[in-house]
């Protein structure tokens, strides 16, 4: 009777230390479950983009770099990708709004990663990489040049290197000087005055020109965070030492992250983000054009002449079913955006698509309270954190860093 | 008498002992008892909790059987997969030349599917590809097939649990 009693007592003890959460294990078999599937270490190898064959060519990922840091790749004075895309801040611009010729209505997006999107641009405007990368080329308020003024370009300073990667230029002795049929009058009406053949020559160096920015941008991959160390260390059943052990803040941080808050709902996968496009209620901002995100894209991506169902694709069609299975229509793609990845979140305020939030503490509140959208209807439910759990959250963001 | 008060002394002392042994011992087995259905509960998966997720059922007014299965046997989240639905009569005999539209979401996050699933190809054997399925998170998710073929029109919904 005496034994069955201490034995009764210890396990009374240890169920209540259980309950209680004062001791081991810290994570539920759940909980490590999850933690382990958000860990860099599972994020799977780069695939092969058979819609541009010179992606894994070094030679044009060279050459891509050279563009995306040329500030001759601009119509009005230095500008580049890189002017926004900035290489030692997460290429992005710490601006709630990008700078180029003009200001723009969104917010300049990191690149770590960013082959691995099926969709680019916050609304998704984009199904390539490559063809992401024609349309600031273009845009008035970004670099503002033209596809026959940049085919030029390259025929004059980097003719040679150009052919040795792609084969011979076209001839552009008769191409005028400046057109595009996205661009000013002038340009849209040189535009429709060339021949068809001359517009596919012209398109065609356009497409390569962004073919080999993509195939640099190839090799812009996030980098191990605390996170990480911390995750593969509690998967592998190690004692996190240094600065991969938590504090109990970002332990609550994180519990909060993957549990009560469901922000891993949509920020899910080592790249935390599903890759899809959620209305969540941000408020627009004043001053800027109307703003009806992914609802207004797919008719965009769908007139892309450079999108995978056009003639610039490389390889054959199956490549296209992401576009050929897009959402074409429906509330839910109202103010709709891309959800964005977390990696390095904590150094590149201010966020959401337009720079809405100048602070992680303003994101946090903002799901907390989730207030309704302007337009179409948030999925995002309140949460009422306390102040505790908030600051835990931005603590657990925080290691997404070095 | 003085060794007998003591002995009665320390008669009750030792019921008084065996009292508090046994609230003890019926507190633990309590505290034990909560902490095992506390952890049942806590990983026990909850689909066993959740909504019909089994492959294969009537359609709605039961004119098919129907059966939705992953086209290479394993859902990976995030990607884009193609799924076969396979279509018999109530007697069995496949069901051919079927026109299928899909529809669904998430019914606890308010939002329908990420992609358009497509019914693609006829493959035979009342087998038909549905592609462009793409799970982009963890949870309930709900897919619907509405269905006309020579027999008439039924619907299906099948639950899926990630
Ligand atoms: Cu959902």
């Amino acid at each position: 009777m005496r034994r069955l009693a201490r034995v009764a007592s210890l396990a009374a003890l240890a169920a209540l230390a259980l309950l209680g959460g004062c001791g081991k294990p810290q994570f539920s078999d759940a909980e490590k479950k999850t933690i382990a599937s958000l860990a860099l270490n599972t994020l799977p190898a780069l695939k092969a983009d058979t819609t541009n064959q010179y992606a894994d060519v070094p030679a044009a990922a060279a050459f891509g770099s050279t563009l995306f840091f040329d500030v001759g790749m601009s119509r009005h004075g230095p500008m580049s990708c890189s002017t926004c895309h900035k290489i030692d801040r997460q290429f992005q611009d710490d601006l709630p709004q990008a700078v180029g010729v003009g200001r723009t209505n969104r917010r300049t997006m990191p690149l770590a990663g960013v082959a691995r999107d099926p969709w680019f641009f916050w609304d998704g405007r984009r199904d390539s990489l490559w063809s992401q990368a024609l349309t600031p080329l273009e845009n008035p308020l970004e670099q503002a040049g033209n596809r026959a003024a940049f085919a030029h370009y390259i025929k004059n300073r980097f003719g040679e290197r150009y052919e040795r990667i792609f084969g011979p230029l076209p001839d552009l002795s008769t191409v005028p000087a400046n057109a595009s049929p996205l661009g000013t009058d002038a340009e849209k009406a040189a535009w429709s005055a060339m021949p068809a053949r001359q517009q596919d020559d012209v398109n065609r160096v356009f497409a390569n020109i962004g073919k080999a920015i993509a195939a640099f941008e190839r090799s812009i991959e996030p980098q191990q965070a605390r996170f990480d160390r911390f995750a593969i260390d509690l998967a592998t059943g190690t004692k996190p030492q240094g600065d991969a052990a938590f504090s109990p803040e970002e332990v609550l941080g994180l519990k909060l992250f993957i549990g009560k808050a469901n922000c891993v709902t949509c920020h899910n996968g080592p790249r935390f983000t599903d890759n899809s496009f959620h209305n969540t209620g941000v408020p627009p901002v004043n001053g800027l054009p109307p703003d009806r995100g992914r609802v207004d894209a797919v008719a965009q991506v769908q007139a892309d002449p450079f999108n995978c169902f056009g003639k610039f694709r490389d390889g054959d069609a199956s490549a296209c079913r992401e576009l050929r299975f897009m959402v074409k229509d429906g509330e839910q793609l109202v103010r709709a955006y891309k959800t964005p990845s977390l990696r390095g979140v904590a150094d590149r305020p201010p966020y959401m698509h337009a720079g809405q939030f100048s602070s992680l503490d303003e994101v946090v509140a903002h799901y907390s309270k989730a207030p309704a959208s302007i337009e179409g209807v948030s999925e995002v439910h309140p949460l009422d954190l306390s102040d505790r759990e908030r600051a835990a959250l931005v603590a657990f963001l925080k290691t997404m860093s070095e | 008498m003085l060794r007998a008060s003591r002995d009665v002394i320390s008669r009750r002392g030792t019921g008084l002992a065996s009292i508090w042994r046994y609230i003890l011992a019926g507190l633990g087995l309590a505290a034990l008892l909560v902490g095992i259905l506390a952890v049942v509960y806590l990983t026990a998966p909850h689909s066993a909790l959740g909504p019909d997720t089994s492959r294969s059922k009537k359609t709605a007014s039961g004119l098919f059987v129907a059966s939705f299965e992953p086209e290479r046997g394993v859902i990976r989240q995030g990607e884009l997969q193609s799924w076969l639905l396979t279509l018999k009569t109530a007697a069995g005999a496949p069901v051919e030349g079927a026109a299928i539209t899909v529809s669904g979401g998430m019914p606890q996050h308010n939002h329908g599917l990420p992609t358009s699933p497509q019914a693609t190809d006829y493959l035979g054997e009342g087998r038909y590809r549905i592609d462009g399925v793409k799970f982009t998170m963890s949870g309930w998710w709900q897919l619907r097939f509405a269905i006309s073929a020579a027999a008439g029109s039924d619907s299906v919904v099948f639950n899926i649990v990630l």
